[in-house]
């Protein structure tokens, strides 16, 4: 332990180094944080990670295509549509599977309902590790709605396996969109619900304004995506700017950081983000019921599915940011080479930077302010 | 626990010492969050509003000193297996764990990899396993009862004499 | 811009470094010599009318038959809505090459992993250590000729017989 310089009144503090994690209540999962510190101010916290480290990008190449879309729930599990969606649009383009547009919509439907249940836990924890226990039980009671929903679309609370190469698994009933609808209606309130509880609130604003802004250069540089990337002031969503599925002709809008309190960038930015996403989600559900075409939910794929040898990257807009399957193919059943790029990786990379010279409770708000969680980044 | 009813006045009824022993230290397990993977998020819906763990007196705790019963939630990897039976020696006895999801129970959907260890058992000494692939709370619920069942059944006072034991 | 042209602008102010452009594949990619990549990587993204200010991904890709192993750079641009693909390849018994960190500095975290599950060994690192397995892990699991040790820190890594009719 190093002796720090001597105070005014002459007392000496020493520097410790603690570990934050890998058990703790608000790490999102297991990551650990080594934390040099003279009690208060953080000169230098690395982040060590791995510790939930499941080898999904080794098994791409000992299960087939088909066999592998369980396993890309589990590289995201709060946002498990998404990674399915990824893989199954990486496979479909290395064959050139065409997607049935009844398709197309569910899965859209699916994907949006799941930002939703992603973002409620996103914006939950991040409350409840600031200290604010009420929004995280609220966040919980809708997401059990929408668990219910998912249930009835695909038998699944959480780990779906319900986008599949060439479509959907099951198709979605006339009673759950009515049900949808009942609960986008109910919803909507919800979120106002939310900015009085948290978003208007003193304290809140007190403790994450103007705190670890990124700018827009250190954004780009270390590859933040998502909401992180848009709270810095860059209006960048792959929905908007590489579209894909039905995005091109549904109508919503990219909400980007404004600096309402504090500076551009900072915690409160990326939380706001986050809120104004969920309103723009619901958004897309409505119209995306209102147009759901009759048809096919899946179209005809091979038991044995054999693209041919070459390589593909597919993005989506995960709720964490860019997702990208990059598949390699070699004309065989099995992947050769299946890679997951996830928006929370990068996003760990920036905090080593940011978190010099900030206080130990400010690391939580970094750390919720950024949204990572465990399976993203260690896979 | 069977009161003497109608045959003593209404504020006395008569139990076993370890009948109420066990009942106090059922009826508030505090279990230590210790959620690695997709079952955490199940465990954190077990303890939101609808399937509520804290009617059974279940709170959970940050620290494993102050809790007695250790829900391993999610897949155990190997570089995580020494910092887990560091956490479970750290809980006082008597402490129990639950098993919670199939990757904790055998390793789950994992078993091709190479950087998962194959249960959680091979560490530590498990109570109850709880089936699922994220188990719901229902399951997790009753997993919960079990351990109730399994308090219930130990005896404090008056321990079973085995022939090679040489405690009282 | 498109592809065939950044590739022809390349070879202009690189001559002999770059080649191998594979134009109609679906990710339109192109080789570069190990000992370029920094100047080409600097050049792509500070001049205008290329402006590659992300970096997207990099990875590498195992070939054991034909004894390589290729780096692999995505980079996009958001300002011109663009992207390219360079690929290195690297002799398989000892792979090295320089960093890319000073051009990206998302790059140090890369090519951490990279080096954790692949081996190779990026020259002008700040901090190359293995971050996604243990430090005292034998071996990098993303070759394709990688065999699992028998037990790591005393617990065995043996699945039950019923999982090895799976392993191919």
């Amino acid at each position: 332990m190093t002796e720090t310089a001597p105070t005014e009144t002459g007392l000496f503090a020493e520097e410790m180094t603690i570990s934050v994690g890998p058990q703790h209540p608000s790490t999102h999962g297991v990551l650990r944080f080594v934390v040099k510190t003279d009690g208060e101010v953080i000169s230098e916290a690395i982040p060590d990670v791995g510790y939930l480290h499941r080898s999904i990008e080794k098994i791409g190449e000992k299960v087939t295509y088909h066999g592998y879309v369980p396993y890309t729930d589990r590289a995201d599990y709060l946002a498990a549509m998404f990674a399915n969606q990824a893989f199954c649009m990486a496979a479909e383009k290395l064959a050139g599977t065409e997607v049935t547009r009844r398709g197309e919509f569910c899965r859209t439907i699916a994907c949006e309902l799941n930002r939703l249940a992603s973002h409620l836990i996103s914006v939950g924890t991040f409350g409840q590790d600031i200290g604010a226990m009420t929004p995280f039980v609220h966040a919980l009671r809708e997401r059990e709605t929408i668990n219910n929903l998912m249930e009835e679309i695909c038998g699944a609370r959480l780990t779906y396996n319900y986008i599949r190469i060439g479509g959907v698994g099951y198709d979605i009933l006339p009673e759950t969109l009515t049900k949808i609808g009942q609960f986008l209606d109910h919803f909507g309130p919800i979120v106002e619900e939310f900015n009085r509880l948290l978003s208007g609130n003193k304290i809140f604003i007190e403790r994450l304004a103007g705190v670890a802004v990124v700018t827009k250069e250190d954004a780009l540089s270390y590859n933040l995506v998502g909401p992180n990337l848009r709270a810095s002031g860059i209006k960048w969503d792959i929905r908007r700017d590489i579209p894909y599925s039905v995005y091109p002709e549904l109508d919503f809008e990219v909400p980007v950081g404004t600096a309402q309190v504090g500076s551009l960038g900072d915690s409160y930015d990326r939380f706001w983000v986050r809120i104004r996403e969920m309103q723009e989600s619901v958004k897309i559900l409505y119209q995306c019921l209102k147009m759901l075409p009759k048809g096919p939910a899946i179209s005809k794929v091979p038991k044995k599915f054999r693209p041919p040898a070459g390589e593909c990257y597919a993005r989506v807009e995960a709720p964490r940011g860019d997702m990208g399957f990059y598949v390699v193919s070699d004309g065989s059943e099995y992947p050769y080479r299946v890679r997951i790029r996830t928006g929370s990786y990068t996003a760990m990379s920036i905090i080593d930077k940011l978190s010099k010279g900030i206080m130990v409770a400010d690391l939580v708000a970094l750390i919720g302010s950024l949204d990572v969680d465990a399976p993203e980044i260690d896979r | 626990m069977k009161p003497l009813i109608n045959s003593l006045p209404e504020t006395v009824f008569t139990t076993k010492v370890d009948d109420l022993l066990n009942w106090g230290r059922a009826s508030s397990q505090w279990y230590m969050l210790f959620g690695l993977a997709c079952c955490a998020i199940e465990l954190m819906q077990t303890g939101g509003p609808r399937a509520d763990l804290d009617r059974f007196g279940a709170v959970p705790r940050a620290t494993p000193r102050q809790s007695d019963l250790m829900i391993v939630a999610g897949t155990l990897t190997y570089k995580m297996a020494k910092r887990t039976k560091l956490l479970y020696d750290q809980m006082p006895d008597p402490k129990y764990v639950i098993s919670m999801g199939s990757c904790s129970n055998c390793g789950g959907l994992f078993q091709l990899a190479y950087s998962v260890c194959k249960g959680v058992d091979k560490i530590i000494p498990v109570d109850v396993y709880v089936p699922g692939c994220p188990p719901r709370p229902e399951a997790l619920t009753e997993g919960l009862l079990r351990i109730q069942d399994k308090m219930m059944r130990e005896r404090w006072l008056v321990k079973p004499r085995s022939a090679s034991s040489a405690e009282a | 811009m498109e592809t065939a042209e950044i590739y022809s602008s390349l070879e202009k102010f690189f001559p002999g470094k770059v080649g191998n452009f594979k134009g109609e594949a679906m990710e339109p990619c192109l080789n570069v010599e190990a000992a370029a990549i920094v100047e080409i990587c600097r050049f792509l993204r500070n001049s205008p009318g290329y402006r590659f200010e992300v970096l997207s991904d990099l990875t590498a890709l195992d070939w054991p038959k034909e004894e390589k192993i290729q780096v692999v750079y995505h980079l996009y641009s958001y300002a011109q809505k663009h992207q390219i693909v360079l690929k290195v390849d690297l002799p398989r018994d000892n792979p090295k090459i320089a960093t890319v960190e000073a051009v990206w500095k998302v790059a140090n975290w890369f090519e951490r992993e990279v080096y954790d599950l692949f081996g190779v060994i990026f020259e002008g690192h700040t901090d190359l250590r293995r971050i996604m397995l243990p430090e005292d892990w034998v071996g990098h699991p993303l070759r394709k000729d990688y065999v699992e040790q028998e037990e790591y820190d005393g617990i065995s890594t043996q699945r039950a017989p019923l999982v090895e009719k799976l392993l191919r």
